[in-house]
């Protein structure tokens, strides 16, 4: 390792493979959104402005020793929680769902922050008990996921309980949830869902049922669904061209800033664009697993993890609720999807997965 | 001491944990695998398939909107129904001179000020990507004209659509209301109901009346096609179709003939008219007079037309019947005998020394009975019969206004009566905690003694008062009132409304007895209401009222010739008949009426005869033809 490395390591507490991918994919994000708003500079502006923002929080989480982030997951977890509470009491609704809170002049969404808290918590919970773990420490994880997870599901935003689940899940995993349990707990699952079913209110049935074939609702969700498949399917081998994407100019893309952005690459880069992309988020996991399996606490590995496979999870539900084989939940593509708040939370995970890479380094020299 | 053991596990626990990362990280090979699947599937085998439908072709989803359910009476009479029609429409967005446009087009067809007016008004309610009508119902010699010059106007279409009717007009308009355009607070809220897709393409939302209250059932589920189209924009096929599905049609538990009856009874009058089925809730009639035009509102009203309506001094926008609050005068006495044996306050066989007027205890101020001299020896038979306040005075004095309260809003004053129309007002039933936290003020015993009468501070709603009466004919037993009796889908079985027993008051037969022959003999010789009695070839009951609307000084004489006509007393009529099987229970207000028994007992005598014996009164006769011999 030369000098300069080392500096950026252990000074500046970056770590410069990670640094490269996430550059990679905040440049497509800027020329993307330039194109995916019809050559409007002031949203790849305004994205510039969230980037540097979300880049800033990065670093200071990443210059946060170890000890810290133990004792920052309570408050934060019981911070987060209260806000859930305050939003399903008095919260903005927007858009038909329960999501915002009004505090002073800000709006801010809780559920967001939940992505770090929720994980952060339940490592936090799992280092405490690492010596004596019992049956009955995964099952209290289990409430610290679940009770965030159903008010978040309540607001109504499926897309973020989702990845907050998944979240929690990869926590139990990589601590070790015996596969007896996993196994039985799904099947249980798949036993009582006739039970839930016929528990359920016809229009949350018809909900589910909308979810699973929006062809039922050409005229709101399967609309975009369709839209987005025809845009992915028309890009071809090589895409259209940047700026040439006729669904995505022609006005037929629906949210292709945010949520249907992958479209708007598939379409002008075709195949070999997405092969690409996948290969910078296969290179931005692969960095986040070697982070993992060198990380020397039994809380850090759980965190690094879950960061690491939640990223993975985020771009895959996302990119497949645009080519259509997941139902359209609401999930942006990380790191290129416009927006603030997402890229913020990301962000602060990466910062994660840096601290804990670049202050092992310095407790072991 | 225990490191030894601490190193092993914690080697073994590095071991299991790279175990299941590398389980994590086949997971993810997986996934990728199958996105890599699905893009491969889309991109290279499906191309050709994808590549047709958005370059040479659009798919467009266009939205057929579902015809609205019809509204029936009763008897099967239409009382809103749909006919379609073709209308002019404005693109704004593709117009750059309005006023040039709308010259050139009143060339072809006949746009007069008032349209041009609403369109305007309609341009500044709802900015959208859409048509805005200029003109509605085009003749066909219109449309040809249009359509010959279309090319001229590319902003500007023909579209055949189908229009709301209400073949009652301004008879039922309080209580079907009416349909109007969607604004932008109509799509917040289906936005916020998750219902706003439902509403592609729909123009027309209930704003008002059962039109408003029955949205969700009459407007039926959205249809859509997807079609492709060429890039001239012409269809060219449909690629699929989902049907939609009609909004159920209605029937009403109203009797239309019997609205219309109700509502000529009232003549010149203004107010309110609600008829119920005492046996099952169901509203028979509901009138409030006068009532609009409600074809007016359905494309957006002008503003003109709509100032002389809200500017009126008759205020024909006010649902009176649903929302007008008035004091309930005299009609109340009957529910406060029933008071008075339930408390034991009076025994029915009590009898008081009428003088003409009432003092408190310790006080010099006279509260006056409607007739100066006073009745007599009166019981609590008779003072129904002659309507005697100073009765009531002495009996809501010793009864405590609590009590009165308590008693009286177990006939359901001074709450929403739950009909299954928007908007109902709750009416007044004071006590001393309202006043309290009202006011912050004491109650004062004199309160008590003008609440006794119905005066002070009490105040109900026409639907209100006739729900009561309707409880007190069907011997104490309540039915939830409702206006429709059965909904039918366009698929599916018809929904029958059950008739739903809201409480039971388990009033003694022997008080009900006493309290309904007092009332039938009100429309005998001898009652308030004989006049309208006259001739009756039913057992009828009922009770007279008055509702002060200015108050008199001390000492003063009520003069009606004296007084501005809109200052004039309320009349108020509570009915119900055949007396010893109630069929039908109603209440009449005719604002500024003066007597209820002169005017407005004649009017339910109007309802009542048509609805027992099928009636027709000669069309438009006045009122108050045979006028009450006394008064109250």
């Amino acid at each position: 390792m030369n000098l300069r490395k080392i500096k950026i390591r252990f000074m500046l507490h970056l770590d410069p493979v990670l640094l490269a991918g996430l550059g990679g994919f905040l440049f497509i994000s800027l020329v993307l959104l330039y194109s995916a708003s019809d050559g409007n500079w002031m949203r790849v502006l305004g994205q510039l402005g969230n980037i540097a923002v979300a880049f800033t929080a990065m670093w200071i989480v990443a210059n946060m020793p170890l000890h810290w982030l133990m004792r920052i997951a309570v408050p934060v977890y019981v911070f987060g929680m209260l806000m859930l509470v305050g939003v399903a009491l008095f919260g903005e609704i927007s858009h038909g769902a329960r999501r915002w809170l009004h505090i002073g002049v800000a709006t801010i969404q809780p559920s967001e922050l939940m992505k770090i808290a929720v994980p952060l918590m339940m490592a936090w919970y799992f280092e405490k008990h690492e010596a004596t773990l019992k049956l009955r420490n995964y099952f209290v994880a289990l409430i610290l996921l679940v009770l965030p997870v159903a008010l978040i599901l309540r607001q109504p935003d499926l897309g973020t309980s989702i990845l907050i689940a998944a979240s929690g899940f990869y926590v139990l995993f990589l601590a070790g949830l015996s596969w007896r349990i996993m196994i039985g707990g799904a099947l249980a699952a798949m036993a009582s869902a006739p039970f839930l079913w016929s528990a359920l209110h016809d229009y949350q049935r018809h909900r589910i049922l909308m979810l699973l074939d929006p062809s039922q609702d050409a005229l709101g969700k399967g609309y975009h669904t369709i839209q987005g498949m025809i845009a992915v399917g028309s890009g071809g081998i090589l895409g259209k061209g940047y700026m040439n994407g006729t669904q995505t100019h022609l006005d037929f893309l629906p949210e292709r800033t945010t949520d249907f952005i992958f479209a708007v690459w598939s379409e002008e880069f075709g195949l070999l664009g997405n092969l690409l992309l996948l290969g910078l988020y296969v290179f931005v996991i692969g960095r986040g697993f070697i982070i993992t399996a060198n990380a020397s606490t039994y809380f850090t590995r759980l965190m690094a993890g879950s960061i690491t496979l939640t990223f993975f999870t985020y771009a895959f539900v996302n990119m497949g609720m645009v080519s259509g084989i997941l139902p359209v939940v609401g999930v942006p593509l990380p790191l290129v999807s416009y927006g603030g708040t997402s890229l913020l939370t990301l962000m602060l995970g990466f910062g994660m997965l840096m601290s804990i890479d670049t202050h092992k380094q310095l407790v072991k020299t | 001491m225990n490191r030894f053991i601490e190193l092993k596990n914690h080697q073994r626990e590095i071991y299991y944990f790279r175990l299941r990362l590398v389980l994590s990280l086949g997971f993810v090979a997986v996934m990728l695998f199958i996105l890599l699947a699905r893009f491969f599937y889309l991109q290279v085998i499906r191309h050709e398939y994808f590549h047709t439908l958005s370059d040479s072709n659009r798919i467009y989803v266009v939205p057929i909107v579902p015809n609205r359910g019809l509204l029936l009476d009763r008897n099967g009479v239409v009382m809103a129904q749909n006919y379609s029609g073709y209308t002019l429409e404005i693109a704004p967005a593709k117009v750059t001179d309005m006023d040039a446009l709308i010259a050139e087009l009143s060339r072809l067809v006949t746009i007069t000020p008032k349209d041009i007016k609403r369109f305007k008004k309609l341009l500044t309610e709802r900015q959208a990507l859409e048509t805005m009508p200029i003109r509605s119902q085009l003749t066909d010699e219109e449309v040809a004209r249009v359509s010959a010059q279309r090319f001229r106007f590319p902003s500007v279409e023909v579209k055949a659509r189908l229009f709301r009717e209400y073949p009652f007009s301004d008879v039922t308009a309080h209580l079907i209301g009416y349909v109007g355009r969607i604004n932008q607070k109509d799509i917040e809220q289906l936005e916020e109901d998750e219902i706003a897709s439902n509403y592609m393409g729909s123009d027309y939302i209930g704003k008002t009346g059962v039109e408003q209250s029955y949205e969700k059932a009459l407007h039926g589920t959205t249809g859509f096609e997807q079609v492709e189209v060429d890039a001239g924009g012409r269809a060219v096929r449909v690629l699929s179709r989902t049907t939609p599905q009609s909004g159920s049609n209605l029937m009403l538990t109203l009797d239309a003939k019997l609205q219309e009856v109700a509502e000529q009874a009232f003549g010149d009058y203004r107010g309110a008219l609600v008829a119920i089925d005492p046996t099952n809730g169901e509203v028979l009639a509901f009138v409030s007079k006068p009532g609009y035009d409600p074809a007016l509102f359905i494309d957006g009203i002008d503003t003109e037309t709509w100032e002389e309506l809200n500017g009126s001094l008759d205020t024909p926008l006010n649902n009176r019947a649903l929302r007008g609050q008035y004091p309930p005068g005299s009609t109340i006495k009957p529910f406060m005998a029933l008071a008075g044996l339930h408390y034991g306050t009076r025994a029915p066989t009590r009898t008081i020394s009428d003088p003409g007027y009432f003092m408190l205890p310790g006080s010099r101020h006279q509260y006056r009975d409607w007739k100066s001299g006073g009745h007599g020896a009166v019981d609590l038979y008779k003072s129904i019969v002659v309507s005697c306040d100073t009765y009531y005075y002495g009996l809501a004095t010793e009864m405590g206004i609590d009590n009165m309260h308590g008693y009286l809003s177990r006939f359901g004053f001074g709450k929403k009566t739950g009909l299954d129309m928007d908007g109902e007002t709750s009416g007044l039933l004071p006590s001393t905690e309202w006043k309290t936290k009202r006011y912050n003020q004491i109650w004062y015993p004199g309160d008590t003694v003008s609440a006794g009468i119905g005066q002070g501070y009490n105040l109900v709603t026409p639907l209100q008062l006739a729900v009561a009466t309707a409880t007190l004919a069907n011997d104490g037993i309540a039915f939830q009132p409702h206006l429709v009796k059965e909904i039918r889908p366009a698929r599916g079985e018809p929904v029958l409304t059950e008739h739903k027993q809201m409480y039971d008051l388990q009033i003694p037969p022997d008080h009900l007895k006493l309290v309904k022959s007092a009332m039938e003999a009100v429309t005998k010789p001898g009652g308030t209401a004989v006049g309208a009695g006259y001739g009756v070839e039913y057992r009828m009951a009922g009770k007279t009222g008055t509702a002060q609307v200015i108050a008199m000084k001390q000492g003063e004489k009520y003069d009606a010739k004296k007084i501005s006509e809109y200052n004039r007393d309320h009349a108020w009529f509570i009915a119900f008949a055949p007396a010893d099987k109630p069929r039908i229970a109603l209440a009449v207000l005719a604002e500024n009426g003066g007597h209820g028994g002169s005017t407005a007992a004649p009017i339910a005598r109007k309802v009542l005869d048509y609805y027992l014996l099928g009636k027709i009164p000669k069309p438009l006769q006045a009122v108050s033809e045979k006028a009450g011999s006394e008064s109250d």
